[in-house]
């Protein structure tokens, strides 16, 4: 037991859970915590905005599966990290946030929380839906146990952003304090393994199939499960679409892979699906943007669910065989006992069907006329990046063709907000990706609209020396929402026009990055390529049509059988 | 479109500030209807009972015990077998009593329901009335003729029949 401030036994807790970075605004209510951070060996990135900390918290928690953590001051600071939250929960991402609260009591002892006073608001209320868990120390001596939780609880099970709100005067007031802890929390025990008997179940079926498919989703890329998919749909010849949230926990180059299902998915992957008699759902919430109107959804498959958090189950989607399990642990166990007792051949009629469904789908692909399209654009990106290269998103139609056409390989190397399609997102999660995985290249993908919300970010990657690359798909629009009014609205473009300002090239110089306009494929790749080599920021100002339509789409209401084409 | 019926949740959860809330905005956030609730400390020092009365076909109330469990200061949650419960509500109703006659008919009527009268003033009763709430709504429907002044009602609480107890760590 050591006798130190709650501030001190913050950071020493951080480095046990070894925390290297955390990203944050200062303020009056964490001046004791960032004293002690001055010494200390974990580096504080400094912001610009405390939405943009967040982010960047989520985008590194994404890129290396680690905790992010992020850190603001009480009141406005506290409350601007609230989108980050909430886009963290609604992707379950581990990002654990520390926030700054005025004192419990002030010098003259009387109580300031709950007082209305200067920089207070009840952040612990506000996160209460939007975290999966939050607390307020009351005392010093409690910030050990409350770090400990919330990084615990932020990390196993279904991950998802906890808050720990450290009133100022817990941050200096001196106690013993306990570092020891075996951590009991006794309201939760996460269920990671899954019961034998569903197993069993599930094997009899997979055996059974004559047209099984996956379907992977986020839970994959968190559980870190892709080596455990790749083998049973290899051993089983299964064809695997995944969700959004999915992308990039198989690769896309693989024969087997159908590419995304959903609203903007391939028309392989949505019209396949359709076809399947077994569908083992792995790791998705089977939420609506993914399965489109539920009655047309798999019709003729029994449907096996894995699912870490219990209350997925079911909870949209009618299944046959409910597992309640991490990915990895339950993916292995399946293959396990597949493993001696089945080998699909390369040549049963339904891999038949399905090869020649993505030959049929490949020749017929269109990337849109003229040498500068978006998807042409991805396509070319794709080439010029190593395997592990992580692509950010923004959100629009920027990041519905990154999903469609960038072809990801390796886990985890596609991040991008699902859930809530938070613009703004994509530039400082790039950020953030970058400090988890230093030597991948990271590009964020954005459109016009979304770079303007965390454009500020710039200085951060400047000055904290960070450097990605932006590629804007610049349409002087919002994008996706002009593309609804195109189709539903009869053009009428109301509160969609952006203008060409500010000039993001321009724009990026100003805060000593690099800006550039390109004009031509050719002219990117070139530009693309020096910004891989430089050390600074790119921001790379792609003007493209604003009439292009993203394409595949599932009209809203509508079911994936009703998937409409174009591109 | 399921059946829906009533479902009565005994839920043990961390006697601490804060959980109620966290819990009754878990049905606010996810469009889940709150009949009744109620909430009172249990035997064990630091946890509580929180008895909730919810209406929902079955798949919502699946939902509702699955989200419940996932909150972190939630213990146990159990949905009770409405045929084996004892399920009881605490009322205290004021009522206009300003004759004589008023006066022993409410009297009669609170013997009926062994109601408890604990106060009295010249223009009212008050009583007290603990039982299912079908029959503290049938009392009160009773003394409606005589114009009520004021209801307060607990909410149920609700426990399971024979020797079987909740336990944390089942
Ligand atoms: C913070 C936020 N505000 C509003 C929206 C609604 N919205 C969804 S897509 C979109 C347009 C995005 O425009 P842009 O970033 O330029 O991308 P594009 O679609 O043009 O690629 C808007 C406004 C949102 N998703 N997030």
């Amino acid at each position: 037991m050591a006798k130190m401030t709650g501030a001190q036994a913050l950071i020493e807790s951080l480095k046990q859970e070894k925390v290297d970075v955390i990203f944050g605004i200062s303020g009056g209510a964490l001046l004791p915590i960032h004293d002690v951070l001055y010494d200390s060996e974990i580096r504080h990135i400094l912001a610009r905005h405390e939405q943009g900390a967040a982010h960047m918290a989520d985008g590194y928690a994404r890129a290396i599966g680690k905790a992010g953590v992020c850190m603001a001051t009480s009141g406005p600071g506290a409350t601007n990290i609230v989108t980050g939250l909430a886009n963290a929960y609604l992707d379950s991402s581990p990002v654990v946030a520390l926030t700054g609260q005025v004192p419990t009591y002030s010098a003259n002892t009387s109580y300031m929380i709950g007082r209305d006073a200067f920089q207070e608001a009840d952040i612990i209320g506000i996160t209460t839906p939007i975290t999966k868990y939050n607390v307020q120390v009351k005392h010093a001596s409690e910030v050990p146990h409350a770090v400990k939780s919330a990084f615990y609880i932020a990390t196993s099970g279904r991950p998802g952003p906890t808050l720990v709100d450290l009133p100022k005067d817990t941050q200096t007031v001196k106690a013993e304090m306990d570092f020891s802890e075996n951590l009991q929390i006794r309201g939760y025990k996460p269920n990671i393994d899954p019961h034998p008997l569903q197993i069993k179940k599930a094997v009899k079926l997979l055996m059974k199939a004559e047209r099984p498919m996956i379907l992977a989703g986020g839970g994959v890329n968190l559980s870190g499960a892709s080596a455990e998919l790749l083998q049973i749909a290899e051993l089983l010849m299964m064809p695997v679409a995944t969700t959004f949230m999915g992308k990039s926990c198989f690769p896309e180059t693989h024969p087997l892979s159908m590419g995304n299902i959903g609203m903007h998915g391939t028309m392989l992957a949505n019209k396949m699906i359709l076809e399947a008699d077994v569908l083992l759902a792995v790791g998705t919430r089977l939420q609506d943007r993914s399965t489109g109107t539920l009655d047309g959804f798999c019709p003729d498959a029994k449907i096996i669910h894995i699912d870490v958090d219990a209350a997925e189950i079911g909870k949209n989607v009618p299944v046959e065989v409910p597992i309640v399990g991490d990915a990895k642990p339950t993916l292995s166990m399946i293959y396990q006992r597949l493993a001696n007792k089945i080998k699909k051949s390369k040549n049963n009629p339904w891999i038949k069907q399905v090869q020649e469904a993505k030959d049929k789908y490949l020749s017929e692909l269109d990337l849109g006329s003229g040498d500068l399209t978006s998807p042409k654009l991805l396509k070319e990106l794709r080439k010029l990046l190593p395997e592990q290269a992580i692509i950010a998103t923004e959100v629009g139609q920027n990041q519905m063709w990154a999903a469609l056409h960038f072809q990801t390989i390796k886990p985890r190397t596609f991040i991008s907000s699902g859930g809530l399609g938070t613009m703004g997102f994509g530039f400082p999660a790039a950020i953030g990706a970058k400090v988890a995985c230093p030597n991948s290249p990271v590009v964020d993908i954005a459109g016009d609209g979304s770079f303007r919300m965390t454009e500020q970010e710039l200085g951060t990657s400047v000055t904290e020396d960070i450097p990605v690359v932006v590629i804007v798909l610049n349409n002087s629009m919002l994008g996706m929402v002009a593309q609804w009014q195109r189709l539903f609205y009869q053009k009428r473009y109301a509160a969609v026009k952006l203008g060409s300002v500010p000039d993001f090239a321009k724009l990026a110089q100003a805060y000593g990055a690099e800006g550039v306009h390109v004009g031509s494929m050719a002219e990117f790749s070139s530009v693309m390529k020096n910004a891989l080599k430089t050390e600074v920021t790119t921001v790379i100002d792609v003007p493209i049509c604003p009439d292009d339509d993203v394409f595949p789409m599932v009209p809203p209401g509508k079911g994936l059988k009703d998937t409409v084409g174009g591109l | 479109m399921e059946q829906k019926y009533v479902h009565i949740i005994s839920t043990i959860v961390e006697h601490k500030p804060g959980v109620l809330y966290t819990v009754s905005n878990l049905f606010r956030r996810r469009g889940f209807n709150i009949d009744n609730i109620s909430v009172g400390p249990t035997e064990e020092p630091g946890i509580a009972r929180m008895t909730i009365m919810v209406t929902g076909d079955n798949r919502t109330i699946e939902q509702v015990i699955k989200q419940l469990n996932k909150l972190i200061d939630v213990l146990k949650v159990t949905r009770l077998d409405p045929e084996n419960i004892v399920t009881r509500e605490l009322a205290l109703i004021k009522v206009n009593a300003t004759s004589t006659k008023a006066r022993s008919d409410i009297i009669n009527y609170a013997d009926i329901f062994r109601a408890r009268v604990v106060d009295v003033c010249t223009e009212s009763l008050m009583m007290e009335i603990t039982g299912t709430s079908d029959k503290i709504d049938a009392f009160i429907t009773l003394m409606k003729p005589f114009g009520i002044k004021e209801v307060a009602r607990t909410g149920i609480t609700s426990l399971s029949r024979g020797p079987k107890s909740v336990k944390i760590d089942d």
